[in-house]
Formats: C-alpha cells, sequence, structure tokens
C-alpha cells in the first residue's frame, strides 16, 4: 500500500507548509569572528578520502579557502603545524549532552519522556541544558558538531537537535543554522522493557512493530486530513473573488504535534535515526521504512550492522556504532571490533562512529583508531584518510549537513582540528579546534577554553 | 606494527587448542622482546625470556634453548606481564540486563515487614564464577590475566568479598590472598542505609563493634549482622583488606579514620577526588583503583574530577589501578586504552603499566614476583603488536601459567563467520 500518489506528495508538502509556516525556536548561532589563519606543513586528512603531507590550509571568513602545499600567506596568521595533523571538526551523531547533563542526578535526566511510547511531538533542543560540562571536554576532543538525541525508552522519542559545539547560555544560540531535525526511533528491549513493566504495549518486540505501524498510519491519515483541507481552501479561495454568496471558510485539522513530526518524516524533511542492535530488526525497520515511505538515516549502535553490510550499503543506510562496546544486554552480545570496518567495506557502505557517551565523545578518533587497526588485521585496506571519514563527512551525511561540513575543501565551513600527532593514536590530544574558522579551543591556553557555569567555583573544580 | 614473525606462535596456538584438561606447560623462550620487567631492571630492548613449570626462570639475553623448548621469536615486539582488568563482574556477570545471569549482589532482606537492608559482609561471589563466560575469553584475548572479581552493592552498604581471579579458564582461579571485603559509601549507596552518608557510617561502626571480639552481644541486643557475617567481618577488622568505593574527598577522610581506628588495609575504589587528598593517601599507602577517563562530575561526589587524578595521585606517590568502571565486565579490557589517555595526560609511561600490572599484584597479595617479569614471576605474559598502551596495538599471543591461551573468542567466531567475501584475514605477523 502506497499513501504517496504524485499528487498526493505535491499536496502533503503545501499542507506541511501549511502546518508550520515559520521554522519556531530558530537558530540564533553567530559565528564567532576569525581572523584569517594558514596552517603549514601538516598532515591533513581532509575527510574525502585524500590524505595530504606536508600541505597547507588557509581559513578566511570563516571558511576554507584553500588546501595544499605552499599557499599564499597574504594577511593570514601563519600557524607552524610540521609533525601535526589536521583534520575536520569531529562530528558526533548520537550524543545526549544536555539533556541527560553531568552531573547525572534527578535533575538532570531530560532525555528520555518515557511517558508514552510515542512521543514524536518532544524535541530533544527542548531538554538541552548548555551548561552540560560536557560540551566542553567533548570540544577539548574536537568534536564542533553534534547531534544531540532523545533516548531510546520510546518506540518514536522525539526530534533530535544538531549543535555547534560553542559555548553558549541558550540552546538556540548552538543550533546548527539549517540543519534537518532528527527523527529518534528505537527496536528491540528497551521500549518493551520499559513499558512491559508497566504492563502496557509494547511490551513484546511484535508490540514494538505493531506501534510504529500504528503511529505512522496515523500520521498518513493526518496527512490526507492536511491535503484535504487545502484541496478545500484552495477551492474557497478560487471561488471567493467571483461567487457572490461565498460557502463557509473551511477550517483546518487540529494540530498533532506527534504526527507532525511523523508526516515530515514521510516527507524527508527530518533525519531518520533509529536505534537498533540486531541485524533481523535492522531488515524490518527497512521494511518499515518501505511501508511507510521514509528513509533510515543511520541505524545507532547496530552491534550486528556487520550481518547485513551489503543490504545497509545498498539502500544508502549508514551505521552509527561503537568500536568495542558489546554484551551488556542479550541485543549487544554478538558485538565484534570489526563492525565498523565491515559495514564500511562494501561500495556505498558508511560506517560511522557514534558515542553515546559523555566520555566515548571525549576521543572519537581513537574509537576510530580501534576500529580501523581491527579492520586491517581482519585484511581490510583501511588507512587512515579513509578511517577519518567515520568521524566526519560520513556522519555529516546522516545529519544531512555534508554540504558544508564534514571535509576539508574550498568553500566548507571552516571546522577544523590541529591535532599534536596523528590522530589515530591512544596519546593523540586536539591542539588548536576551530569552529567557523575562529579559534575555540587551545590545549595550551587553557583559560581561553569554555568552562561550563555550574563549574565556576566548585571545590577542586579549579584549573 | 607487526614487525616480525613466527611460525612458532602458530605452532603454540595450535597446540594450545588441542589441548585439553590442565597439559603440563613446556618449557618457552621468548625470544628478542622488548621486555617490560616492571622490576628496577626496566625495560629490556631484545631480551629472552625463559619459562618453565609455569613460571619465569631467567632472563636476559643469549639464553639457551632447552631441547623440547618452544621458541617464540618475538622479534622486538614488547612482553609485557599479563595486565589487570580492574574492579569486574567477570565470571559473575554475563549479560548485565539479563539478571538470570548476573550473580553480583546478594540483597538479602527479611521482606515487605523487615528492613530492606540486611548487611551480608560473608557474601562472596567465588562460588558463581563461571570460568566460561564469553567475557572473559574475549578480555583475555586483550591481555587481560587476571581481575578483582568484585561484588555489587546495589545501593546497600556491604556488598560482601570478592578475590582476583587469573582468567586462565580454570574452575578456581581465585587467589586466597587476594580477598577482599568491598563497602560502598557516598552518594551511590542510598536504598536502606537511611540515604545519609552519617548514617552509612553509624551502621559501619554498629557492624564493626558486633564484630569485634570482647564486646559479647547481650540477649535482645538489636543485631545488623547475622553470626557468620560478624565472624567473616571480624577477619577482615583484624588486618584484613577492606575496598571502599568512595569518591568524595571529605568521605575518603572518613575512610581514613575509620581503616586507622579498626586495623583495617583499605583500598579506594573510585576516588574521583583522590588527588585532594594525596598527600594524605600517600603517608597512609593507601592505593587507588581509578578511571582513568573520568573527567566530568557523573554525581555531586565527583566535582573535580579530572584527566589529572591519576598523574596526580602518582606524582605524591599514592599507589594506583585502573578500571573501567561503566562498563567493567564485559569490556574490562578498556583499562588499557584507559591507561594511554593517562599517559597523554601526564601520567608515566612506566607508571601507567605499574598500574596494570605490578601494583594491583601488590596490592592484592599476588606475590613479589608477580606482576613483573623477573625470575621467579608467574608467566602470565602478553607479546604485543606494538606499544602496548596504544589502541591500535592488539594482544598476540598471551601466556597464563606458562600456558599459551587460545587467540579466539566467542567475537572471532562472528568476525570469522561474518568477514565480507574476498577478504582475508591477515597472517598474525606478516
Amino acid at each position: 500500500m502506497s499513501w504517496k500518489s504524485p499528487g498526493g506528495a505535491v499536496l502533503a508538502l503545501v499542507a506541511c507548509s501549511a502546518i508550520a509556516a515559520t521554522e519556531p525556536y530558530p537558530s540564533t548561532y553567530r559565528a564567532k569572528p576569525g581572523a584569517p589563519v594558514l596552517i603549514r606543513n601538516a598532515t591533513v586528512l581532509d575527510g574525502t578520502g585524500r590524505r595530504l603531507d606536508g600541505a597547507d590550509v588557509l581559513i578566511r571568513d570563516g571558511r576554507i579557502v584553500g588546501i595544499g602545499p605552499g599557499l599564499e600567506r597574504g594577511d593570514a596568521t601563519e600557524i607552524d603545524a610540521q609533525g601535526r595533523w589536521v583534520t575536520p571538526g569531529l562530528i558526533d551523531v548520537h550524543s545526549h549532552l544536555g539533556v541527560y547533563a553531568s552531573p547525572g542526578v534527578d535533575a538532570t535526566q531530560d532525555g528520555n519522556e518515557a511517558t508514552d511510547p510515542v512521543t514524536a511531538g518532544v524535541w530533544a533542543e527542548h531538554s538541552v541544558w548548555p551548561q552540560d560540562p560536557g560540551f566542553a571536554t567533548a570540544l577539548a576532543g574536537g568534536v564542533t558538531t553534534l547531534q544531540i538525541l532523545p533516548g531510546s525508552a520510546n518506540l518514536i522519542g522525539g526530534r533530535g537537535v544538531t549543535l555547534r559545539n560553542v559555548p553558549a547560555t541558550t540552546y538556540q544560540a548552538m543550533k546548527f543554522p539549517e540543519a534537518p531535525q532528527g527523527l529518534k526511533m528505537a527496536c528491540g528491549e528497551n521500549p518493551k522493557r520499559v513499558y512491559g513493566e508497566r504492563d502496557r504495549a509494547p511490551s513484546t518486540r511484535m508490540g514494538n512493530v505493531a506501534g510504529y505501524r500504528q503511529a505512522f498510519a496515523d500520521a498518513q491519515d493526518y496527512a490526507q486530513q492536511w491535503d484535504k483541507y487545502q484541496a478545500e481552501l484552495t477551492a474557497y479561495e478560487k471561488k471567493k473573488g467571483k461567487d457572490k454568496d461565498p460557502a463557509e471558510r473551511p477550517s483546518p485539522p487540529k494540530r498533532d504535534l506527534r504526527l507532525d513530526t511523523l508526516v515530515a518524516a514521510m516527507q524527508g524533511k527530518v533525519q531518520v535515526h533509529i536505534h537498533c542492535y540486531r541485524a533481523d530488526e535492522m531488515a524490518v525497520m527497512l521494511d518499515l521504512a518501505k511501508e511507510y515511505g521514509f528513509k533510515v538515516a543511520a541505524f545507532h549502535h547496530g552491534v550486528e550492522a556487520y550481518k547485513i553490510a551489503d543490504r545497509l550499503a545498498q539502500e544508502g543506510v549508514c551505521g552509527a556504532l561503537w568500536a568495542d562496546w558489546w554484551g551488556f544486554k542479550l541485543e549487544a552480545y554478538d558485538g565484534i571490533w570489526e563492525n565498523l570496518a565491515f559495514v564500511d567495506a562494501p561500495p556505498n557502505g558508511c560506517a560511522i562512529v557514534h558515542s553515546d557517551s559523555e566520555e566515548g565523545i571525549q576521543r572519537l578518533n581513537q574509537e576510530a583508531a580501534k576500529a580501523m587497526s581491527r579492520g586491517q588485521r581482519a585484511g581490510l585496506d583501511i588507512p587512515p584518510e579513509r578511517a577519518i571519514r567515520w568521524i566526519t563527512s560520513n556522519a555529516a551525511k546522516s545529519l544531512g549537513i555534508a554540504d558544508r561540513v564534514g571535509t576539508l575543501e574550498p568553500g566548507k565551513i571552516a571546522d577544523i582540528v590541529v591535532w599534536n600527532r596523528d590522530p589515530f593514536s591512544v596519546y593523540a590530544l586536539p591542539d588548536l579546534v576551530y569552529i567557523d574558522g575562529a579559534l575555540a579551543f587551545d590545549r595550551n591556553h587553557p583559560p581561553a577554553t569554555p568552562r561550563s557555569d555550574f563549574l565556576l567555583g566548585q571545590p577542586g573544580a579549579a584549573r | 606494527m607487526n614487525r616480525g614473525g613466527t611460525l612458532a606462535l602458530v605452532a603454540l596456538l595450535a597446540c594450545c587448542l588441542g589441548s585439553s584438561g590442565i597439559a603440563h606447560s613446556q618449557d618457552i623462550l621468548i625470544r628478542g622482546a622488548k621486555v617490560h620487567t616492571l622490576t628496577a631492571k626496566g625495560t629490556l630492548e631484545r631480551a629472552d625470556v625463559l619459562v618453565r613449570g609455569g613460571r619465569v626462570v631467567e632472563v636476559g639475553s643469549g639464553l639457551a634453548t632447552a631441547a623440547g623448548a618452544t621458541v617464540v621469536e618475538a622479534n622486538g615486539r614488547p612482553l609485557t606481564p599479563g595486565l589487570f582488568g580492574g574492579i569486574t563482574g567477570l565470571g559473575i556477570v554475563e549479560i548485565e540486563l539479563e539478571s538470570s545471569t548476573v550473580d553480583r549482589s546478594a540483597l538479602v532482606g527479611d521482606g515487605a515487614s523487615g528492613p530492606a537492608f540486611v548487611p551480608r559482609p560473608e557474601f562472596d561471589v567465588a562460588p558463581a564464577f563461571n570460568p566460561d563466560s564469553v567475557s572473559i575469553g574475549v578480555n583475555r584475548i586483550e591481555g587481560i590475566t587476571f581481575a578483582m572479581i568484585a561484588p555489587n552493592a546495589s545501593g546497600t552498604l556491604f556488598a560482601g568479598q570478592g578475590a582476583v581471579a587469573r582468567l586462565d579458564g580454570s574452575a578456581d582461579p581465585f587467589v586466597a590472598a587476594s580477598r577482599t571485603q568491598f563497602l560502598d559509601l557516598g552518594s551511590s549507596a542510598t536504598a536502606g542505609v537511611g540515604y545519609s552518608r552519617a548514617a552509612q557510617f553509624m551502621l559501619l561502626e554498629q557492624a564493626a563493634r558486633e564484630a569485634l571480639p570482647g564486646k559479647p552481644l547481650q540477649a535482645g541486643d538489636v543485631r545488623l549482622l547475622t553470626p557468620t557475617g560478624r565472624e567473616v567481618l571480624a577477619r577482615y577488622l583484624a588486618g584484613g583488606r577492606i575496598a571502599f568505593a568512595v569518591d568524595r574527598a571529605v568521605d575518603i577522610r572518613q575512610v581514613l579514620d575509620f581503616a586507622a581506628k579498626h586495623g583495617v588495609r583499605p583500598v579506594i575504589i573510585g576516588g574521583a577526588q583522590a588527588s585532594q587528598v594525596a598527600a594524605l593517601l600517600a603517608s597512609s599507602k593507601v592505593p587507588v583503583v581509578l578511571e582513568p577517563l573520568l573527567n566530568l562530575p557523573g554525581t555531586f561526589d565527583q566535582l573535580g574530577a579530572s584527566m589529572e587524578n591519576a598523574s596526580k595521585l602518582q606524582r605524591a606517590g599514592v599507589p594506583i589501578m585502573f578500571s573501567h568502571f561503566s562498563s567493567g565486565t564485559n569490556t574490562a579490557h578498556k583499562v588499557r586504552q584507559g591507561a594511554g589517555v593517562a599517559v597523554a595526560h601526564g601520567l608515566p609511561w612506566d607508571a601507567a603499566l605499574a598500574a596494570l600490572t605490578s601494583t594491583p599484584a601488590d596490592v592484592f597479595g599476588l606475590g613479589a614476583a608477580a606482576g613483573r617479569i623477573m625470575p621467579g614471576s608467574p608467566a602470565d605474559l602478553v607479546l604485543w603488536s606494538g606499544d602496548p598502551l596504544e589502541v591500535t596495538t592488539v594482544a598476540e599471543q598471551v601466556w597464563i601459567g606458562g600456558r599459551p591461551q587460545s587467540m579466539r573468542s566467542r567475537q572471532t567466531e562472528l568476525r570469522d563467520r561474518y568477514r565480507p567475501t574476498g577478504v582475508a584475514a591477515r597472517p598474525r605477523s606478516p
């Protein structure tokens, strides 16, 4: 069954703009002004799969304007990067910073609206506490962009938000301008456990799937109501000018925030991110996506993604994965070190290292290094210039922002990490992090780096 | 990486896989390794290590090959003692979220009518230990050869008894001298302990008083412990080792006071704020098991958590060890990465390796030569593909008690089943 007749799709698009004409909660992010910078003589992994030795990177007006050997300095400040490595700013597609902030006390548990299995109407951004000290420690690990997602208690947990990792007093001032929102869904054990323990649906995996299907069926119906309303409104407007005795103006359907989100998913306006561990369940979710006409941007956690690596690649679905997490629950029992490498291997394979952790997000480079090394030992050819894509361009792709960040190419936003050495090492640390061409972190000048309000004046927190 | 090759390794592996039960370990000569001895001799480039009867008998250069010995050409690769996996549930937790596979806590209460909190210091995890747990194999091939198998207090005060196990697959791998009583203090101990740190210390003092000889209880006295619990706790109060899970500096001070008063040898587990009381810990020679990756306050007790905790404590002279608490069972091996990260944040490399080897061996009473490579050391050894603390390095061969361990696990089985078609595994040591 397809609800998307060509005409219907057009109408639905129109209807959606009628549903929400302007973007609420808009980004107020403004790039910090940054003077032109020339990073000289570095080993550059540009995120497209290329490695350039002894290359320069020129940043001006927040953009990358040049990359290659022997660039003209002009008025730029020169940074000697001899022996250092340069990569795009790192991107984490799965973070709960701000919604499960540190300290993890009762008052900061804002990541799961676990009161109903379908809470597609909630937006993670409305839980984000910008003073989570974890943003600054992630920045010290080179993370310049991150998606904050609702948790996985619910079948459909709500919308995620993509943030620039800059210190701010409001989340709107961190919000990545014009980045699509995400939609968080969850398979498997979590939703059925959370609700099953309360003697309500879902309590089984089949209950999970029925829950998604009913929600999307409701959304189809909702979209049709809006299409109908739009058609009636158009007819009314057409008639109004000519008819002396006009019919009553049609009234719009009641807005439903949950269904708005699901309609947006079916229209491709939000990126669908699905927490799903098992290969067989991912296959069910791909069928669900076909049934309701949405696209899965990425499966998150996916410890069994390696079992369906070819299918994921064929369908253009990314796997946002860990290097070595496994076994903490049954659906994570089949984890292997080579998961990322195997998902990366087929043509069009899209592997992403994600963190889901305030600790892991600080060392995405090391997670990638572990997976790269294990992949190499399993016989795959994975040089660093390939593996860096797992924490830069592939992540950007799944977030729908690859046109702006994730690679070092002229015209791209100048999100850049200068590492003290090869980043695929346990000893590697970012020396400098640029966001939009402005210096956001400098390891050797700690006072200039962000620090949460929360930590100020705390005993033992001085530096 | 992957320097040098040896068919001997493959032969060893085959021998090990083929053997069943306890085979008598044969002589092994590991030749030309970069030997991190963890002794005053430091690191020896291109040294040989001779293993006989499950122990290291000689370390030097140009060692003679005994007849029938297996020779392993290390070709300069690093050799270390086996690593300590930290405070874990290895063997007593298969899958954390499947309660039927978890034997880590004894929450024995009186039900609805009585108190939820019935402290059972006599609880001992050893009888539940399963040497066949998949997690053990997964961690062993990462170079983890011993770990503290510890009970979990699950919000109560007394967790019970744990001990260090050698992860050699034997059914009774525990080192008797390593037995430790575990206590949970601070904000993590809540249920049934009055939701107050003061109540924790109140109950602790009461338990200690009950256990002390010479203060027999009178009929009708309110009893906190069972008779067995009193006996067991008495043993620990008489110079035994008690591990206190505690983060806050002021709570660590309380613990040290309690330990001094009762003659206990304390070990601090967690210690997020330990560097604030580093001098005190150093002067009382109290070791700390810490998570080197902790630099955010997970709780208010962890305010001030810092990547420099390890290096500050080490500089002050506090014996440190590592544990990956957040997933210390399945992913216990992450302590190795944590050690490397600690080095990146100022901990001397040798001190980081000691935190994974000789320090836990000393703290938990494994013997003077344990956790080291010297004559008399148990031959618990790991040959690495490169820098043992580097994330791109893997353990190429692990020996425990001189026996080569299978370098396969359930994970490698899955890997090989699903390896992309047309891709052949690289030889172990090309």
